[in-house]
């Protein structure tokens, strides 16, 4: 084959049998992105309870008002370094390839289901590249501004001017990560096969050769192959 | 002189407001009122302060605060901050009047100015912890507080304060307790000069109307009242000097007015952030009604094993 893969991961591995089962996530990885997955609903909970006053019922969900203006900030800490664990495990595989292009330019094709029209593609697709950067760079605009604005500890480090502008920088983010957030969860949902990556660790063969057949080729030339027997 | 206020009965009086009488209540609606208070408010006459702070003394009396021992820091303005337990603060500036090359000593007293269109409970997010009453009085309610700190974004004057230890906002009540049951604020009261009266926000206007003059006729020729229409007005309203430039008493707002990004984060943000996080979920429940499930076909399945028996070398 051609150039070395750049996209995949360790402990990505293809083993025959029928169906053929592709290791896609390692426990590790599934730890470290639910870890992220709890706190992130967590802190969407918290945050739009305190964003919109026919939300703020949910702050009973973390004990009252309060607690749950106490506990967001930290929950906001848990998910910056999760998150980060995630991003030093998927950032290379995140990096962008011509073929994303490509199936950029045929988005009505991702979005119809019509895969034939589409090109190979490696691990990640330019809409899962889309979710992963768009989490890196709002979580990072989140925890920013969400720092300017943690009263209890950090409200004499800025002036009340930079904490208004933290305040709508804050919501605005929060706003496009729980829609980035919709995006990430409704394609695990509508693609099916996709969830047991994350759950179990792996796919079937035909959901890589389907969605990401580069990656699958990849990783059957890299021989990184089992037997069902090991 | 002003009419002191009389002291009360020694009988206990009913309240003469409650909650019947709220306008507005933070990140939730009241009832409009069936009958409105007359407006109340404070006047503080700063060419009249002679700096004795009485009234802070008197603040803390009445609301029962015990404020921190501080260390000199070489003003006369003491402590040096608003703080949790002082609702009201002294500041002291060293002025040199430009045109008569004299130095003048100003002392305001800075605390809530109970603004007819409240930052502090435009940015609230905990139902009913800042509340407004017909007569004009902005209250916090401590028990619904949750210590956010969004009112001290929300407040063009700077002053709410977050207490350290309970973590919930103070700032100076109008003593609301104490206008209740007919009285005026115990700074108004402790003032030995009356620089500080209480009254009808009209009657108040008059009064200052009267001392306004008298300061002109002694050569204050920009002296004016203070009741920034930014902020729709104020229950706690200054006589200054320099009326024409009121940012030499330490600072006090040339225009003050709720910050625009405050206005647009609790205005269009919350709206328009809950229509595209909602239009997003509909839509993809639409698209997967349209579309329907994107599935592996059994085809798929055999490709990939052909592809995996293929790739045994």
């Amino acid at each position: 084959m051609s150039a070395a893969p750049y996209d995949v991961e360790g402990g990505d591995q293809v083993h025959k049998g029928h169906p053929v089962q592709v290791d896609r996530y390692t426990v590790a990885a599934r730890i470290n992105h639910w870890i992220t997955a709890i706190s992130l609903i967590l802190l969407a909970i918290s945050g739009l309870a305190l964003f919109h006053p026919s939300l703020y019922f949910l702050t009973a969900l973390f004990g009252g008002g309060q607690l749950t203006r106490a506990i967001h900030p930290w929950i906001g800490v848990v998910l910056f370094f999760s998150f980060a664990g995630l991003f030093f495990r998927f950032w290379k595989a995140n990096l962008w390839k011509s073929e994303d292009g490509t199936w950029l330019r045929r988005i009505r094709d991702v979005i119809a289901g019509n895969e034939e029209k589409l090109p190979e593609l490696g691990k990640y697709n330019a809409g899962q590249k889309f979710v992963f950067w768009g989490m890196s760079f709002l979580i990072l605009v989140l925890i920013g501004s969400g720092l300017v604005i943690w009263n209890v500890y950090f409200s004499s480090f800025t002036s009340i001017e930079q904490q208004r502008i933290a305040l709508l920088v804050h919501a605005l983010a929060a706003v496009a990560i729980i829609c980035v957030w919709i995006i990430h969860v409704y394609a695990a949902i509508w693609v099916k096969g996709t969830i047991s990556a994350m759950t179990r660790g792996q796919v079937t063969g035909g959901w890589a050769w389907r969605h990401h057949r580069k990656w699958l080729r990849e990783l059957v030339a890299g021989k990184r192959t089992g037997t069902p027997a090991e | 002189m002003f009419p002191p206020i009389p002291n009360p009965p020694v009988t206990a009086t009913p309240a003469k407001f409650g909650d019947a009488d709220l306008v507005r209540r933070s990140a939730s609606s009241v009832p409009a009122p069936a009958q409105k208070l007359t407006p109340v408010a404070k006047l503080i006459d700063v060419s009249k302060c002679i700096g004795c702070k009485a009234c802070q003394a008197a603040c803390l009396e009445w609301n029962e605060l015990h404020e921190e021992i501080g260390t000199f820091n070489g003003t006369y303005t003491n402590p040096p901050d608003l703080t949790p337990a002082s609702f009201t603060l002294m500041r002291f500036t060293e002025w040199v009047n430009p045109e008569t090359d004299n130095l003048e000593w100003l002392i305001r007293k800075d605390g809530c100015m109970h603004c007819a269109d409240p930052g502090c409970l435009k940015a609230c997010p905990a139902p009913g912890a800042i509340v407004q009453y017909s007569n004009g009085i902005v209250d916090f309610a401590h028990d619904k507080c949750i210590g956010c700190g969004y009112c001290v974004k929300g407040c063009p004057f700077n002053i709410p304060r977050i207490s350290q230890v309970d973590h919930k906002a103070y700032k100076c009540t109008l003593c609301s307790d104490r206008v209740a049951v007919g009285q005026g604020p115990a700074c108004q009261k402790a003032c030995p000069t009356q620089a500080i009266v209480f009254g009808t926000k009209d009657e108040m206007k008059q009064w200052a109307d009267g001392r306004i003059k008298d300061l002109k006729s002694r050569g204050y020729k920009n002296a004016g009242l203070y009741d920034p229409p930014g902020v729709g007005g104020t229950h706690v309203m200054y006589v200054l000097q320099h009326a024409d430039k009121p940012s030499i008493y330490a600072g006090l707002p040339d225009n003050p007015r709720i910050s625009p990004i405050v206005e647009a984060w609790k205005g269009v943000t919350k709206y328009v952030g809950l229509g595209v996080m909602g239009f997003a979920a509909i839509a993809g429940a639409f698209h997967y009604l349209v579309t329907g499930a994107n599935k592996v076909t059994a085809e798929d399945e055999e490709n990939a094993e052909k592809l995996t028996q293929g790739g045994r070398s």
